[in-house]
């Protein structure tokens, strides 16, 4: 059986969860006070995801960066090759929330998208 | 002279919300002045998500968040500024201020809303011995200059401090190829939210050293290391504890204070605890008409809440300005902040001046673990909510019903403590 | 060949170098640093002393109180802010008071004017904030307050637009005797003069040695201070000393002429002569020893902290001479406390060494005055305007707790011997120096400094040499 040890982030209280796993299947959740423990616990170690933020360049714009994000969470894995997939990306101003800067980015099947507005120069 | 009837000092997200509650609560004559080149203030580079997760019930990064103010703003025709700076507020509400376009000028305003927001403690505030080399940040010019600018400050970094812009940064700096070695906190507790101690420190296994500081500052032109240690319980470094550590960049995330220096010399009454203006049920200054709202009147942990107080200075603004204000009968409760409470955010209350329920905003000076948020109305409890933990990182609130205070026509005072269960 | 190089555009190099000027001379100042205003001169006390503490008859005395009578006219010829807030040297028990009597006797006979002793009830409606263990005091309304970076800045410029040359990032490595003169052996490369003045602040032992018979030692002796923010800077009006003990005059505490307080310094002879860091030690006792003085100092308003280091000479008195054995070569060193004060006349008396040596005329041409950079700040509302009219930078505001503008920054850049360093922009303008310390400002200044001298962001420094700002782009390495 396999343990592993988290801290939920639900509220300040952030209770040492621990999950014990057989065969990739959730056993049992212990150390939650409250349901959200057990629900963050389970999606944690089975399939963990986070938003990515970041910037890429901007050409001929009234700013030189813009920032992004992926348009929804992607898996943890995945992080780094999202962020190095924008590694000399740049577009050209004007820029607006939600506008695509790459497609499908590191095979994920999320869209990384443009999180504010850049006007041209 | 220009004349408006309420002018707002700052543009970002407590100006915002301000201007366009003002608006919808029936004022036309509103101007905002803003010092950067654009509206949105600090939260333009705060381009992480976790932002609007109240207000708008789907979680936004920063610049996500400015926009939706911006966009009300701008349908709302609310007249704003930029560039300016605003140099002098006088006692009795003339704005003074500055952009290259028209120089100095002097604006009348009926009701000024104080919303310029708080700035980043330095190192020099915390008198950190050693050589003063390139290298050191706040974090938040660090995120400026990774964010807006795209250039990395350094790429070895230890951070002291774990304020929510910190653990941020750690991320961040992490992201863009910097090797965040640690992070050193002087209480025995994190300043930030725990989601950003897992998401931003726990993900990519940044350590986290709780009761630890910087002792050390090493490096004659730009950083070449610095030394930490424990701290004891009254923070001082406990010997033999150091451990040194090769950085070029140490970021510092050690809170946050609000930037009052307009509000005295208008002659606003500051509160030694927050920092902050000393502020009525109607958030209003001790000069008549002059409101504050957002991290200049206390440091507040999350966006949302700064939006919704400053909608009600925005709304009591307008009232005021307007004349919809009923004359005071007099019985003004002080709010008694103990045990465990720093302070609240109105400090009096004049129950015929409130709305049907007034939020009472408070932060706690230390981690107390199941344990009651009480309230008295004198020597009676008249609340009591049992809370599994409160920490000096989050900001707590409880509500009064303006029902429930005039049932008690004599009440004197109203005390907040932190009762143990 | 040049006339006179001087090596050191500290303050003592930079009063020589304008004080020679005034004559036709080829002469050029070397600078290890990338400004001028980079050693000693630019962290201390920033007093302007009476004069009553060195002992009579010495080089040091002559030069305190010369200086001192000097400084009001020279702030308004050059420009720099001086003000003569007086000073008190406070007695804290009865046993002391004969040093109070011995001070004044000693400053009499320095030839300082006004010096009187005030009892307690006098003192306490001067000073509400003096301890109150304090008896009396010696009170001496000479004394004074003045920017240390602008009267340095403004007299290495003034010496510029009269003539001087100035070489930055220099260093002094060798010195050769040649037929008539030397040849100075520089990082830069060699150059040859006919004199040489030595003003090399904590290394003017080593330059001395390169060519003396009799070696000298110069100890630096760091003094750690602490800066309060402008909310503290009314807690006293005068400056506010210690009677002096063993080691120099003890922690003052005084108001800065921008408004500060600033309190310190402590004295730790050291060997690093680059050793300008602060230590817990020290600025414990910087915040402890205040107290003796001083009461309720808000410690709290501490905006920073900062080290600097005195050139100490064994015999504790001012070298401003010819060397005999080496003819040409003028030693103006051990200059410490009260150097700064001294320095006017420092710099007269090393022209005239050196006018002596070399029979040197008159300059037709040397002008005495030169404009600093304009403060906004003391124009009316309608001057102001006038001139953001003319140049829309003077409305654009970079520092927000100092409140300076573009304008003042763009002046501070473009001026003889201007500014390329965020440091430089500060001790010239003040932007950074407030209570933020630079957090807010500092992007913008790095923005237009890189405009400005057509620098690659990547190149602009906090101070010269390897002090680089930021280091590379997002995602360069990954």
């Amino acid at each position: 059986m396999e343990k592993r040890e988290l801290i939920c982030i639900g509220c300040p209280l952030g209770c040492p969860v621990t999950v014990s796993m057989e065969a990739g299947e959730v056993v049992s959740v212990e150390g939650n006070t409250c349901k959200r423990g057990d629900d963050y616990a389970r999606k944690e170690v089975t399939n963990p995801t986070r938003i990515v933020t970041s910037t890429v360049m901007v050409e001929g714009g009234a700013d030189v960066t813009v920032s992004v994000k992926t348009r929804s969470d992607i898996p943890k894995g995945k992080i780094f090759d999202s962020v190095k997939a924008l590694k000399g990306v740049t577009v050209k101003a004007p820029v607006k929330i939600g506008d695509v800067i790459v497609e499908n980015v590191a095979e994920t099947g999320v869209d990384m998208i443009a999180t504010a507005n850049v006007a041209k120069a | 002279m220009k004349a408006y009837d309420i002018v707002i000092i700052g543009g970002g997200p407590a100006g915002l919300a301000a201007a366009a509650s003002a608006r919808r609560s029936g004022v036309t004559s509103i101007l905002i002045l803003e010092r950067d080149k654009e509206l949105g203030g600090i939260l333009n580079q705060c381009i992480h998500n976790g932002f609007g997760l109240h207000t708008f019930k789907e979680e936004l990064t920063g610049p996500e968040y400015a926009a939706r103010f911006i966009e009300q703003v701008k349908e709302l025709g609310i007249e704003y500024q930029l560039n300016t700076m605003v140099m002098d507020i006088s006692h009795d509400k003339v704005v003074t201020a500055m952009n290259r376009e028209e120089g100095m000028f002097a604006i009348q305003a009926k009701a000024v809303i104080l919303a310029m927001g708080c700035r980043e403690r330095s190192r020099g505030a915390l008198n950190i011995p050693g050589y003063r080399p390139a290298g050191i940040y706040s974090a938040g010019t660090a995120q400026r200059l990774v964010n807006r600018e795209g250039y990395l400050p350094g790429r070895q970094v230890v951070i002291l401090g774990s304020g929510d812009i910190g653990l941020i940064m750690a991320r961040r700096m992490t992201f863009e190829g910097a090797n965040v070695k640690v992070v050193a906190e002087l209480m025995p507790y994190s300043g930030g939210l725990k989601r950003n101690i897992v998401q931003c420190l726990d993900d990519y296994g940044i350590p986290l050293k709780l009761s630890h500081t910087v002792v050390e500052i090493r490096g004659k032109e730009r950083l070449t290391g610095i030394t930490i240690a424990q701290v004891d319980g009254r923070g001082k470094p406990i010997p033999g504890t150091e451990e040194d550590y090769d950085c070029d960049t140490l970021l510092l995330s050690v809170g946050l204070i609000p930037e009052n220096e307009l509000s005295r010399g208008a002659g606003v009454d500051i509160s030694p605890v927050t920092s902050g203006p000393v502020v009525n049920e109607s958030l209003e200054t001790n000069i008549e008409g002059v409101f504050a709202c957002g991290n200049v009147l206390h440091v507040h942990d999350l966006v949302d809440f700064v939006s919704e107080e400053a909608g009600a200075a925005g709304k009591n603004a307008a009232d005021y300005v307007r004349g919809l204000r009923k004359n005071c009968s007099g019985n003004e409760i002080q709010m008694n902040p103990v045990e465990g409470v720093r302070y609240t955010v109105p400090s009096t209350i004049r129950p015929d001046q409130m709305d049907d329920k007034l939020t009472v905003r408070f932060r706690v000076g230390g981690v107390y673990k199941n344990c009651y948020i009480s309230v008295y109305f004198d020597d009676e409890r008249v609340m009591r909510r049992k809370r599994p933990v409160v920490a000096p990182g989050e900001m707590e609130e409880i509500k009064l019903e303006k029902a429930k205070l005039l049932e008690y026509p004599d009440l004197k005072t109203i005390t907040i403590k932190i009762e143990e269960a | 060949m040049y006339d006179v190089i001087i090596i050191g555009a500290g303050v003592s190099g930079a009063a020589a170098a304008r004080e020679l000027s005034r004559y036709q001379v080829r002469a050029c100042v070397l600078e290890k640093e990338e400004d001028v205003c980079c050693g000693t001169s630019k962290a201390n006390s920033a007093i302007v002393h009476a004069g009553y503490d060195a002992a009579n008859g010495s080089l040091m005395a002559k030069l305190n109180v010369e200086g001192n009578k000097m400084m009001s006219k020279l702030s308004k010829e050059l420009d720099f802010e001086f003000i003569q807030n007086g000073s008190l040297v406070v007695c804290t028990d009865e046993e002391s008071r004969p040093g109070l009597q011995e001070l004044l006797e000693r400053g009499v006979k320095n030839g300082v004017e006004g010096l009187r002793i005030i009892e307690r009830e006098e003192l306490v409606l001067m000073e509400p904030n003096i301890s109150d263990q304090a008896v009396a005091a010696l009170y001496a309304p000479t004394g004074g307050i003045v920017c240390p970076f602008n009267l340095n800045i403004a007299l290495a410029e003034n010496a510029y637009t009269n003539g001087v040359e100035f070489c930055f990032n220099t260093q002094v490595e060798g010195i050769e005797r040649i037929k008539g003169g030397f040849r100075l052996k520089t990082n830069k490369g060699d150059v040859e003069t006919k004199c040489v003045v030595n003003a090399a602040g904590v290394y003017a032992d080593q330059i001395h040695n390169m060519v003396a018979d009799e070696p000298i030692t110069i100890i630096p002796r760091r003094g750690d201070y602490c800066l309060l923010d402008q909310t503290a800077g009314k807690h006293v009006t005068r400056t506010i000393f210690a009677l002096p003990g063993k080691y120099g005059k003890g922690i003052l505490v005084s108001p800065t002429v921008h408004g500060n307080l600033i309190v310190g310094p402590t004295a730790i002879d050291i060997e690093d002569k680059e050793g300008t860091n602060t230590t817990r030690t020290g600025l414990d006792q910087v915040i402890e020893k205040c107290a003796n003085t001083v009461k309720n100092v808000p410690m709290r308003q501490v905006i920073t902290s900062f080290a600097g280091l005195r050139a100490h000479e064994e015999g504790h008195e001012f070298i401003i001479k010819e060397l005999p054995e080496a003819p040409g070569f003028v030693d103006c060193a051990g200059i410490e406390s009260p150097g700064l004060t001294s320095s006017p006349a420092i710099g007269c008396m090393v022209a005239d060494i050196v006018k002596g040596i070399l029979d040197l005329k008159e300059n037709p041409n040397f002008v005495g005055s030169r404009k600093g950079i304009l403060n906004p700040e003391t124009l009316s509302m309608e001057e102001r305007n006038e001139l953001i009219k003319k140049q829309p930078a003077y409305g654009n505001i970079i520092c927000r707790c100092e409140m300076v503008t573009e304008g003042e920054i763009l002046d501070a850049i473009h001026r003889p011997l201007g500014a390329k360093s965020l440091d430089g922009v500060k001790r010239r303008t003040r932007a950074g120096m407030g209570r933020c310390q630079a957090g807010f400002c500092s992007p913008r200044t790095m923005e237009i400094l890189s405009r400005e001298l057509s620098l690659d962001r990547m190149e602009i420094t906090k101070c010269g040499g390897e002090s680089k700002i930021v280091v590379g782009t997002n995602k360069d390495r990954i």
